[in-house]
C-alpha cells in the first residue's frame, strides 16, 4: 500500500482561506498532546498559552510590539517566496539592519544631533539589510549557488559581527563590562504616556499597505508573481529573471533590516546580543500562515507573535520550557505547508500492488 | 472468438466532469483498433483505466473473458497489457540497455538483457544499438525503446499513444511495419491518434469517442478521412480557405546565418540558420521533434538573445540583441509551443494571461497593470475566437488545450502583428479549433503579415505554407516553394539527407 498525491483541479476560495484556520487548530491539538505527555494539563497550558495573553491590557500590547518585527519580515520575505527564491537568512539580515541602523545614533552619540538621527537610522538600516540580501542573490545570479546555503550561513556570520562589535569595539566604556553599546540618545516615541506601544507599530502595516499595492497592482509585483508560477512564463513575458531574483532579495532584505532597527529603536534602545529571538526564522513561518498575502500575514504574525507570548507565560506559570514554543512553531509551521498541500490535492490510497 | 480484452459499460466522473460514460471496447487478437476522439473526447482517461493508472467509478474489465481489476500498472503489466506513452520517459544519460533495465523486474543481468533486447529488436524490425546513449538517439530512436521496452514483457495487448507525433515520415513507416508483424502475431494493438490518414492506413477497427461517450465504431478502411473527421466532431469540419491572390511585399523577418550554442547540455545547437520571409506569405518549418525546433523559436522570439544584432531582423532593423520586449515593440507576436508554463501561467486568469505578453501594449501604464483594459482585452479574444470556458474570467489551467490554444494565439492576433512565430500552432488540438486556427494565420498573413509556422505535422504545414523549410539538426534546408517539394523529399531532408546536396 502507498500514497498518493493526487491534484484537485478547481480548489475553492472558501478552502483556501480556511486552510490556516485548520493548520492552527491541528497545531495546538498536536501541542496539547505533547503537553499530556511531559504530565502536564493540555486544557490549562491552552488557558495559559492562548487565552490568558487575550484577556490582559499588557498582553495585548506586547503582542502587538512583538507582531511588528515578524510582519515586516513576512511581508518582505513574501516577495521572495512569491517568485519561488529561499531566503532563509532574514534573520541575518534583520541583526545587520539593526547593526547599520544603530551606526547612526552610535557615530552620533552625545552631538546633540536632532530626531532626524532616528529617521537617517532607519534608512540606514533598511539598506543595510538590503546590502546584505544582495550578497546570496548575486551569488546566486552569478554563480548559481543556493540562495538557501548562503542566505542560512550569513545568519551566522551576522549574529558573530554582531557579537564582536558589543563586546569589542562598540562596547560602552562606562557599562560595567557588558556586552552592550551606549543607550541611543534618540529613540521612537510611545504612542501614549505609560504605555510600551512605540511609534514603530505604525509601520508595520504601512509596509504590509505598500507590498499588497506593488504585488497587486504593479506590473513589477506581476512579474514576481508570473516568475514564481512559471519561470518559462516570465522569460516570455519579457521579465528578466535575474533582475527578479535581486529584486525580490532587495525588497526582502530592507524589510529585514528596517524590522532590525524598528526593534531597536523602538524597545531595545541599544545594541546587544541576542536582539531577535529568532524573529527572521518565526516569520517564515508566519509567511505562509499568511497564504504570502498581506492581510493573512496581519493574522499570522499575531497568531504567532501570541505563541511567542503565550510561550513565556508558560514558563512563568507552568515552569514549561522555551524548548515548547519552539517545537510549536515548528509543529505550526509543518501544519500549514500540510494543509496547503492537502487543499491542493487529494490523498489517494493505492491499495495492494503485488 | 472471446475478446482479448473486453470493456463494458466504464464510468469515470472527475467531479462533476464524466470523462467516460457507459463506453464499451473490444479488442480482438491480432487486431490493430483506434481509439479515435477529439482533445476531452476520453481517450486518455480511458486508457489510463486499461493501463490500470485509474480505476473506474462504473463498468467492468474482462480480460480474455474473466472479470478483472486493474488496481494499478503492475497488475496490467502483469496480465500481458503493455503501454508507449506519448512523451518518453528516459533518463538522457544512461545506455538504451540501462533504460530498459530499471523498468523491468529485478534481477536480470544487464548482459542477458541487451542479448535479448537484440533479440527483440531482430524480430520485429527495431534497430537499436543497446550500448548507446540515449542522449545520441534521435526521437525514432528513443520512441523504438519505449517499444522494445513493453515488448520485451511479452504483452498481449499493446497500447500507443500517439506514437506518430515525433516521427518523420519513413520512420512511421518502419513503425508501421513492426505494428504489422506485431498484429500478425496475435498482439492486440490499441493505437491512438490524432492523425486519420495514419487509422486508414493501419488500423483494422475504429471506435470513436465524443465527449465520453462511443459515438460509433466501424472500420476505417472503409471510411473517407472527411468521414472519420466527422463522425469525431459530430459535424461537418470546416476546411481551410487558401488565400486570395495578394502580392507578396517587402521582407519583414529575416535570419541572417544565425549562429546560436545550445544553453542546455542536450540541447541542439543552431548553426548558420538563414531565412527571409516577406510581408504576406507563411513560412512553414517542417522537422522532427528535438531537432532544434525550440532553439529556433527562442532566437526568433529574443528569449534567446543572437550573439549579433545582424543575425535577426524584423522589418530591416537588426533586433539580435533585443529581447522579446523590445521585438514586441516592433510589432512582432510570439506563440511558443508549450501552452500551460509558457504561453501561459496555468493558475493566473485569462486576463492575468493578457497582461503577460501584452503589458507592452496597453495592459500596463507607468508601471501599473491595467486590470480593466485587460479584463477588456480577454473578453474580445474570447469572443473572437470562440473560447469555451467556465467561469467569466477562470485560471488559464482548466480550459481545455484546444480553447487555451485559441486564447493564446487569439492574444497576439488580435494585436494585428506584422511578424507572427508560431511553434506547433495546433498541437494536440481537436480539430474544429484546428480549422479556426489555421484560418487565422492564413488570414493574418493574407492581410500583409510575414508569418512562420514551425510544426511537425506536415498535413499542417502543406494545408497553410507557401514555402517550406525543414529543419535537422539545428541546421535549416533552404525554403523551397510548397507547390514544388513533395513528402519524400522533405521526410528526406527531416532525416538530415539534405546537407550532401544542399545549395
Amino acid at each position: 500500500m502507498r500514497l498518493e498525491l493526487v491534484p484537485r483541479g478547481d480548489v475553492s476560495p472558501v478552502a483556501r482561506v480556511l486552510s490556516p484556520v485548520a493548520a492552527v487548530a491541528a497545531a495546538i491539538l498536536i501541542g496539547g498532546i505533547i503537553v499530556a505527555i511531559m504530565g502536564r494539563s493540555p486544557l490549562q497550558a491552552l488557558q495559559v498559552y492562548f487565552v490568558e495573553p487575550l484577556t490582559q491590557g499588557w498582553a495585548l500590547q506586547e503582542l502587538a510590539i512583538k507582531a511588528t518585527p515578524l510582519l515586516i519580515i513576512a511581508v518582505g520575505l513574501s516577495f521572495c517566496f512569491r517568485a519561488s527564491l529561499w531566503n532563509i537568512g532574514a534573520e541575518g539580515q534583520f541583526i545587520i539592519g539593526a547593526l547599520t541602523g544603530s551606526m547612526v545614533p552610535l557615530a552620533l552619540h552625545g552631538s546633540g544631533a536632532g530626531p532626524w538621527v532616528l529617521a537617517a537610522g532607519l534608512v540606514a538600516g533598511a539598506l543595510g539589510g538590503l546590502l546584505y540580501a544582495l550578497i546570496p542573490a548575486l551569488l546566486r545570479v552569478a554563480f548559481g549557488v543556493s540562495e538557501i546555503l548562503t542566505s542560512l550561513m550569513l545568519v551566522y556570520v551576522a549574529e558573530l559581527t554582531l557579537d564582536y562589535l558589543v563586546r569589542g569595539p562598540w562596547r560602552d566604556p562606562k557599562g560595567f563590562n557588558f556586552p552592550q553599546t551606549v543607550t541611543f540618545d534618540w529613540t521612537l516615541p510611545y504612542i501614549a504616556e505609560g504605555d510600551r506601544l512605540h511609534a514603530g507599530i505604525l509601520i508595520a502595516p504601512l509596509v504590509a499597505l505598500a507590498a499588497w499595492f506593488v504585488m497587486r497592482r504593479t506590473l513589477f509585483g506581476f512579474g514576481i508573481r508570473v516568475a514564481g508560477e512559471s519561470p518559462k512564463a516570465a522569460r516570455f513575458a519579457g521579465f528578466s529573471a535575474d533582475r527578479m531574483v535581486i529584486a525580490a532579495f532587495c525588497i526582502s532584505g530592507a524589510c529585514a533590516g528596517l524590522a532590525g532597527i524598528v526593534e531597536v529603536f523602538g524597545q531595545i534602545h541599544q545594541l546587544k546580543p541576542g536582539i531577535s529571538p529568532g524573529y527572521g526564522f518565526t516569520a517564515i513561518t508566519v509567511a505562509f500562515l499568511g497564504r504570502l498575502h498581506p492581510a493573512g500575514m496581519v493574522f499570522g504574525a499575531l497568531v504567532v507573535a501570541l505563541t511567542v507570548i503565550g510561550g513565556e507565560n508558560a514558563q512563568i506559570v507552568m515552569q514549561l520550557p522555551l524548548d515548547l514554543t519552539r517545537v510549536f512553531q515548528g509543529v505550526l509551521l509543518m501544519c500549514v505547508l500540510a494543509a496547503d498541500a492537502l487543499v491542493s490535492y487529494r490523498v489517494r490510497v493505492v491499495g495492494g500492488g503485488r | 472468438m472471446t475478446a482479448l480484452v473486453a470493456l463494458r459499460g466504464i464510468v469515470k466522473r472527475f467531479g462533476t466532469l464524466t470523462a467516460n460514460d457507459h463506453v464499451d471496447l473490444d479488442v480482438q487478437p491480432g487486431e490493430i483498433h483506434a481509439l479515435l476522439g477529439e482533445n476531452g473526447a476520453g481517450k486518455s482517461t480511458l486508457v489510463k483505466i486499461l493501463f490500470g493508472l485509474l480505476q473506474p467509478n462504473e463498468g467492468t474489465i474482462r480480460w480474455q473473458g474473466r472479470e478483472v481489476m486493474l488496481s494499478g500498472p503492475d497488475a496490467a503489466a502483469a496480465l500481458g497489457i503493455g503501454m508507449v506513452f506519448q512523451h518518453f520517459s528516459l533518463f538522457d544519460n544512461l545506455t538504451v540497455a540501462e533504460n530498459i533495465g530499471v523498468a523491468m523486474p529485478k534481477g536480470d543481468g544487464l548482459a542477458d538483457l541487451e542479448a535479448r533486447i537484440a533479440a527483440v529488436g531482430k524480430r520485429y524490425g527495431l534497430a537499436l544499438d543497446p550500448s548507446r546513449p540515449v542522449w545520441t538517439l534521435s526521437a525514432g530512436e528513443r520512441q523504438r525503446i519505449e517499444i522494445v521496452r513493453a515488448l520485451l514483457r511479452e504483452p498481449k495487448l499493446l497500447i500507443l499513444d500517439e506514437p506518430t507525433s515525433v516521427l518523420t515520415p519513413q520512420e512511421a513507416e518502419t513503425l508501421f511495419s513492426t505494428l504489422d508483424t506485431l498484429a500478425a502475431g496475435g498482439c492486440g494493438l490499441l493505437y491512438i491518434t490524432h492523425r486519420l490518414e495514419e487509422v486508414r492506413r493501419l488500423c483494422h477497427r475504429a471506435t470513436i469517442l465524443r465527449a465520453g461517450k462511443v459515438v460509433a465504431a466501424c472500420d476505417p478502411r472503409q471510411e473517407s478521412v472527411a468521414a472519420l473527421a466527422s463522425l469525431m466532431v459530430g459535424s461537418e469540419v470546416a476546411e481551410v480557405r487558401p488565400a486570395a491572390a495578394h502580392a507578396l511585399g517587402p521582407v519583414r523577418f529575416s535570419l541572417n546565418g544565425l549562429t546560436l550554442p545550445s544553453s542546455d547540455l542536450h540541447g541542439v545547437a543552431l548553426k548558420a540558420v538563414s531565412l527571409e520571409v516577406r510581408g504576406g506569405e507563411i513560412v512553414g518549418i517542417a522537422g522532427v521533434a528535438g531537432n532544434g525546433q525550440a532553439e529556433l523559436f527562442g532566437a526568433m522570439s529574443g528569449e534567446d538573445l543572437a550573439a549579433s544584432a545582424e543575425a535577426v531582423t524584423i522589418d530591416g532593423k537588426p533586433v539580435g540583441r533585443d529581447g522579446i520586449d523590445a521585438r514586441r515593440k516592433r510589432a512582432a507576436a510570439f506563440v511558443p509551443e508549450e501552452r500551460n508554463g509558457h504561453a501561459a501561467a496555468p493558475r493566473m486568469t485569462l486576463s492575468e494571461n493578457v497582461v503577460l505578453s501584452r503589458h507592452g501594449d496597453g495592459m500596463a501604464r507607468g508601471g501599473l497593470v491595467d486590470l480593466r483594459a485587460a479584463k477588456d482585452m480577454a473578453q474580445a479574444i474570447i469572443k473572437a475566437f470562440d473560447v469555451r470556458k467556465g467561469k467569466v474570467d477562470p485560471p488559464a489551467g482548466t480550459l481545455s488545450g484546444g480553447n487555451l490554444q485559441k486564447f493564446v494565439v487569439g492574444r497576439e492576433m488580435l494585436r494585428k502583428p506584422g511578424v507572427l512565430i508560431v511553434n506547433q500552432p495546433t498541437w494536440g488540438v481537436d480539430p474544429g479549433a484546428t480549422a479556426t486556427i489555421r484560418q487565422a494565420l492564413i488570414d493574418l498573413a493574407a492581410s500583409g503579415a510575414a508569418v512562420v509556422v514551425i510544426s511537425q505535422d506536415l498535413d499542417e504545414i502543406y494545408a497553410i505554407a507557401d514555402r517550406i523549410a525543414v529543419i535537422h539538426d539545428g541546421e535549416l534546408s533552404k525554403a523551397y516553394p510548397a507547390r514544388e517539394i513533395g513528402r519524400e523529399q522533405i521526410g528526406l531532408l527531416m532525416a538530415g539527407a539534405g546537407h550532401a546536396h544542399a545549395a
